[in-house]
């Protein structure tokens, strides 16, 4: 993690595609969150 | 309810009413000290900590815990949700009385009060967040002010002016939401000002972002942190509604803050990320960080998401509690804790014994303030004449 980087094009595309990959995961993440918090609603409606 | 809010039979000599008795005293002589020997005789504050406890506690955290006014009257009028209608005058009178103590306690920071007119009316600083944040206050407290007069009017029997202002509860709700929407986030963007001073695994282009979404958490946190105290110490205030309604609202705010608070986590994550801060996640302050957002998000998120799934209001009333201190921690790492992280110990601010006093006042002169008018108004229950089974119909 403790990258150096000599110009800004580096670091952009670095930080940038280290973005998109978490992206991506939180995209998986929160449905499955969502399904974890719903998936009782039809026995407990509320 | 026992009493429809009237009183009878009333001690005075009650431990509440000593213990609260002691506390307003002793702020009455800090806000004496205060106005006539001047700031710097009651706090620690200097030239490199300009804000301080009454900022970091009673302002940034005031205004995000007030948040519960916008959360639950959009939640009922903006998206239908009329579960939550019980719940909308209590987080009103909260969101009120926060703001109105934030202005208070701001009066406190600044000094001369009489002042307090001029940046809206005499010298707008048009290009300062400051002043937009200002202005959405004035602007907010004004709505929030509004949107409580049915209460009292239905308390003092104006049927008429109290019909008018409930027509005006769809456009007060939208721009509450607005108002809100910009100057939670200004708050944050206040401290993108100093990127030297706060610490950068606090410090983020996207500040203005986490206040406002930590905002619709920490207001909804703090209907069900409010509603349970209410059930426990002003029970006999509340009508069958309020009784049957609470556990639904209280669920169903638990559900919508764990996802709220899943989103949160996730663009920290990617602040994290965007500014390449990881290997400062191994330092003392990561360390500190990650007991921020792991011990006062992540977990209560994931106490809130257990508590719907087994419908165990156990479990979200402490994650609400704990979302709060988290909220607290929050604001006073941004504004305190982490900012001016690299001077000298000896140089760093600490909070004297009389600027946490004077914030111990302000929040009890707020709980006072709360309990006098929901022991009367109402608040916590319906007025007979204006309730569901009256002819009237009861909008707000």
């Amino acid at each position: 993690m403790n990258t150096l980087f000599f110009t800004l094009q580096d670091f952009m595309v670095h930080t940038k595609g280290i973005t998109y990959l978490i992206m991506g995961g939180i995209l998986v993440a929160l449905p499955l969150f969502w399904w974890f918090l719903t998936d009782r609603d039809d026995e407990n409606s509320f | 309810m026992t009493d429809n809010g009237t009183h009878t039979d009333r001690k005075w000599w009650t431990p509440f009413n000593v213990i609260v008795g002691i506390i307003l005293a002793a702020g009455a002589i800090l806000t004496v000290m205060r106005f006539t020997q001047g700031i710097g005789a009651v706090t620690n504050l200097d030239n490199n900590n300009a804000w301080g406890l009454w900022i970091g506690f009673d302002l940034l955290c005031g205004v995000a815990l007030a948040a519960g006014g916008y959360v639950t009257s959009a939640a009922c009028y903006i998206f239908g949700l009329k579960r939550f209608h019980s719940a909308v005058r209590p987080a009103i009178l909260t969101a009120f009385l926060g703001y109105a103590l934030v202005v208070l306690a701001l009066h406190y920071d600044v000094g001369r009060p009489w002042r307090l007119p001029y940046p809206i009316f005499v010298s707008q600083g048009t290009s300062s967040l400051l002043f937009e944040v200002g202005l959405c206050v004035f602007l907010y407290l004004t709505v929030l002010f509004i949107e409580f007069t049915p209460a009292a009017f239905e308390w003092l029997g104006l049927k008429k002016i109290r019909a008018l202002v409930v027509k005006l509860t769809l456009i007060l709700t939208i721009f509450g939401v607005v108002l809100s929407t910009l100057h939670q986030s200004s708050l944050g963007a206040l401290f993108m000002i100093a990127p030297s001073k706060l610490h950068p695994l606090w410090y983020s282009g996207y500040l203005p972002v986490y206040f406002f979404i930590s905002s619709m958490f920490a207001g909804m946190s703090m209907v069900i942190f409010e509603s349970t105290l209410a059930h426990r110490y002003l029970s006999r205030h509340m009508d069958d509604t309020h009784h049957r309604e609470a556990p639904g609202v209280a669920l169903g705010f638990a559900k919508a803050a764990a996802f709220v608070m899943a989103g949160y986590l996730g663009i920290k994550l990617i602040g994290i990320a965007i500014d390449d801060h990881w290997r400062l996640l191994t330092t003392g302050w990561g360390m500190w960080y990650l007991v921020e957002v792991i011990g006062f998000v992540a977990f209560p998120a994931l106490l809130f998401a257990m508590g719907v799934r087994e419908r165990n209001l156990i479990f979200v009333r402490w994650a609400a509690a704990w979302t709060v201190l988290g909220i607290v921690l929050n604001r006073l790492n941004i504004s305190v804790i982490a900012f001016n992280y690299h001077l000298p110990s000896h140089e760093r601010y600490v909070p004297s014994l009389m600027e946490i006093g004077t914030s111990v006042f302000i929040v009890t002169l707020g709980i006072v303030i709360y309990r006098f008018i929901t022991t009367r108004m109402p608040v916590l229950h319906e007025h007979p004449d204006y309730s569901a089974h009256s002819p009237e119909q009861k909008s707000i």
